[in-house]
């Protein structure tokens, strides 16, 4: 029953993690960049929200009205006045770019709010729970599982059926061939990232509301998300979920086996699974 | 003389340290087509991809109705009307024939060209419309590359070699459909290595030679060996 | 009319035998800094080992780590665990930990290979997060909290404080000297040729018949071989270590990584003059805290943007400096074309 309700909770916890790793596919998938500041950038997203429900007085749930479009504004302006001006054929400026904003983020928050940890209040909900089968689980884990599937659903409905996924996926096929379609690339990479800090703002304020979060939380989650997509195979949004469930689950099991072997054995699984299936469990297939 | 819809004006070109043009004057009036012939690497290419927007050029050394348009981005390039199909096809392998298609006309302009109008000129395309680009063969590929470009239903088509690597048979299906693309109004450049064909379709020539033109005439009566002389530079 | 090939210029010449008194003045430290300097020296010397290896790493071999902590932590880990638990002398332990370096390193970059460029750097802070984890399981290193160096160890380096701090001195700069030595070494070596034609063309590289993967799995283990050297040196410096500490990423990454940057990536001289830049603000500037952190950021975010080959690529653009012989110069053919 124990090992039962391990798996449950990993599976569940999977979804927080797909939530962390589908901003990062997302952008990947548009425009090859790798942000190393991602998991910063969920962080900060639990702080906005944080500030938000000090400031008026929100439910974060609430407050997730705000902390979406912010979260999006930012990362537009972010690609559009920064980023833009480090994409080209080779990968360093962009990774080395990112990397210095991760560190410029932690340190701005540890000012901010300084290094005590932090936690968003939910309310009753947070305590509430549901029945399945034999156990009894949390809602919010539950329905932040239910957000991810949601997520990852509507992600991948607007990459193959709206007129912004086709400029999307056109602009990752052949950048200049898009720009003579009169896509804008700048401006359809402001959108990628954009998108990708609006899933990332629900990762955050979902983190704030399960765990205390503080200004060095960042780095573990960029992990996490990175573990989730390669796991599930680069460029795969389904894959993503399957690789953060695959994650969740070795997490639970290793705590189950022994606290201290938690996040040990989500790296050893990935690994693993890096050293048998370097392409991950669900590759593209046209990749 | 009418007002030229395109002039270029002592157009320059650079690749790094290597200059692909030097002082390429050109004009194009409304409704004509245009050929430009020359040799491999004379430069052809780079001249429809500087109008295109895909190299950055002097302001004034592009000028669309009179308008300074060489500094311009592709994406407002093709805003202002003019299209390119590029060299190699390039169409997006991730979309569809028909998402091939709408993507050109994403732009949202006006004019006589849908997607029924271009499966009209291209049944096969209408057949073939839910598969991925790249399971089409290359006569197939070059039909969606020149559908691609009318669906922006722009007043200048730029077609660079859409002969290349075709068999003979499926050139002439594609040639055969010009004088329909061509008849409304719209103007052409066409890049073409095949001398008599490029001369064929159109009503104005010029020729490139390393990067200079080297021979500018009417296209019926243009002396043969005034060709051959540009073209090979004998 | 001859026409010769030389890597020297007259500045490297004029430096290499400027090297001769400097290098001579830094060994006799002991007699002349005091002993907080000493440690500062010590410090910037192993600073400058740690940017040098990462400079030879992501910019000559396009592996951009941001997991070199991995190795630090290791190498400090091993000589604690080889001097207290299996009661080797420290100068034993010291050789074994390099060794141990290529070891480890070896399968590792045989799994994270598999992953292309920017994520690799992601698949390296893994396996960083694996070794600290692994280390705070073991209990007797002391588990999450970390372990001191027994005292008769520290004294079996050297009667007297004094000495101890001389010969930790030399200690560092010793390892600075083999650090510069072997990447001066591999960069003048075929393989050196090979990686400036990986870094200039992969493509063509390949075409010319260049293993690329040999060659960078040479750089890698090399590199992290030596990195575990450092690791050793900074926490017999520190005689304490901790999990948080030996792998910290901060401290041994994002430091290292600001240094590189700001001195220029993808040059020799880069990582030696980032370091004296770095050391010299953070002298003047630590009391700010958090602040020279992120105004560390920014410039690093700056230079990357608008000068991507970092102050020492700026001077070398302008003067043609180079302080070390390492490109090829053909010299007659100004006469040939008088």
């Amino acid at each position: 029953m124990d090992w039962l309700n391990a798996l449950v909770q990993g599976v569940l916890l999977g979804g927080l993690y797909a939530l962390f790793a589908a901003g990062l596919s997302l952008i990947f998938g548009v425009m090859r960049l790798v942000n190393i500041a991602h998991g910063d950038l969920i962080v900060l997203s639990a702080y906005i929200a944080l500030s938000f429900g000090v400031a008026l007085g929100l439910n974060p749930l609430v407050a997730l009205l705000l902390v979406v479009p912010t979260m999006a504004l930012i990362g537009y302006a972010l690609q559009r006045l920064i980023l833009n001006r480090t994409m080209g054929e080779d990968i360093l400026p962009p990774l080395l770019v990112t990397f210095g904003l991760s560190v410029i983020l932690q340190n701005a928050l540890l000012m901010g709010y300084s290094a005590d940890p932090q936690n968003l209040q939910a309310g009753a909900i947070e305590t509430a729970s549901v029945t399945l089968g034999p156990l009894a689980v949390g809602l919010m884990p539950v329905m932040v599982f239910a957000t991810a599937v949601a997520v990852i659903a509507a992600l991948q409905w607007m990459f193959y059926r709206t007129a912004l996924g086709r400029a999307f996926r056109a602009t990752s096929d052949r950048q200049d061939v898009a720009q003579l379609m009169g896509l804008n690339r700048a401006h359809v990479f402001g959108l990628a990232m954009a998108l990708s800090l609006a899933v990332t703002a629900l990762a955050g304020v979902f983190l704030g509301i399960r765990t205390a979060f503080d200004p060095a939380a960042g780095g573990a989650r960029l992990i996490f998300g990175f573990e989730a997509v390669i796991i599930g195979g680069l460029g795969n949004l389904w894959g993503t979920l399957a690789g953060g469930v695959i994650l969740g689950v070795a997490q639970t099991v290793g705590a189950k086996i022994d606290p201290g072997y938690q996040i040990l054995a989500g790296h050893v699984v990935f690994l693993i699974i890096l050293a048998l299936r370097p392409r991950g469990l669900f590759p593209r297939i046209d990749g | 003389m009418p007002d030229a819809l395109l002039t270029l004006q002592a157009l320059n070109a650079h690749y790094g340290d290597f200059q692909a043009l030097y002082g390429v004057d050109l004009r194009v009036d409304p409704g004509e087509v245009v050929a430009v012939i020359g040799a491999n690497g004379a430069g052809k290419t780079t001249m429809l991809r500087s109008i295109a927007g895909l190299l950055k050029n002097a302001p004034g050394a592009i000028r669309w109705k009179g308008q300074a348009i060489g500094a311009l981005r592709a994406d407002q390039v093709a805003g202002r009307g003019i299209a390119l199909v590029p060299e190699g096809r390039l169409l997006f392998p991730s979309l569809s024939v028909e998402e091939n298609l709408v993507i050109g006309g994403q732009l949202g302009r006006k004019g006589p060209w849908s997607l029924q109008r271009v499966y009209d000129l291209f049944p096969i395309l209408k057949e073939r419309r839910h598969q991925q680009s790249t399971s089409l063969s290359g006569g197939q590929q070059q039909m969606v590359a020149i559908g691609r470009a009318l669906m922006a239903n722009p007043e200048l088509v730029l077609m660079d070699e859409i002969s290349l690597g075709l068999a003979p048979v499926i050139i002439r299906q594609i040639y055969e459909a010009l004088p329909g693309i061509v008849g409304e109004g719209l103007t052409a450049v066409i890049v073409e290595q095949d001398i008599a064909k490029a001369l064929s379709v159109s009503q104005r020539v010029y020729c490139l030679q390393e990067g200079r033109v080297s021979l500018e005439g009417q296209s019926q009566t243009v002396p043969r060996e005034d060709i051959t002389r540009a073209y090979f530079g004998v | 009319m001859t026409l010769s090939v030389t890597r020297r210029t007259r500045l490297s010449t004029t430096w290499l035998i400027l090297l001769v008194p400097i290098v001579l003045l830094l060994i006799a430290a002991p007699w002349w800094a005091g002993r907080a300097d000493l440690r500062l020296m010590g410090e910037i010397a192993l600073y400058m080992s740690l940017a040098i290896l990462w400079n030879l790493l992501a910019g000559y071999a396009g592996l951009v780590s941001v997991g070199q902590q991995a190795y630090v932590g290791f190498g400090g880990y091993l000589f604690f665990a080889l001097t207290m638990l299996a009661g080797l002398h420290p100068y034993a332990a010291l050789p074994l930990v390099v060794l141990a370096g290529f070891v480890i390193s070896a399968p590792v970059a045989v799994l994270i290979f598999r992953l292309r460029g920017a994520y690799f750097a992601i698949g390296t802070w893994v396996v960083a997060e694996v070794f600290r984890l692994s280390f705070a399981q073991i209990s007797s290193l002391g588990g999450g909290s970390g372990t001191s160096l027994a005292p008769d160890i520290v004294r079996s380096l050297a009667d007297g404080r004094d000495a101890r701090e001389a010969v930790a001195w030399w200690l560092a700069l010793g390892a600075a000297a083999l650090v510069l030595g072997t990447v001066v070494w591999l960069l003048r070596s075929r393989q050196g040729v090979a990686l400036t034609a990986i870094r200039d063309n992969e493509l063509a590289a390949r075409s010319l018949g260049i293993d690329i993967w040999r060659t960078k799995f040479t750089v890698y283990v090399v590199v992290s071989g030596l990195t575990a050297l450092i690791g050793a040196l900074i926490f017999l410096q520190k005689l304490r270590i901790s999990p948080d500490a030996a792998f910290s990423a901060n401290d041994w990454t994002a430091f290292v990584i600001f240094i590189v940057v700001i001195g220029g990536i993808g040059t020799l001289e880069g990582p030696i003059l980032g370091t004296l830049i770095f050391f010299a603000l953070r002298e003047t500037l630590a009391d700010l805290g958090t602040l020279y952190l992120i105004a560390l950021g920014i410039v690093a975010i700056v230079i990357m943007l608008f000068a991507p080959r970092g102050l020492w690529g700026f001077l070398r653009d302008r003067w043609g400096l180079e302080l070390f012989p390492l490109s090829r110069r053909v010299s007659g053919l100004a006469k040939k074309e008088a």
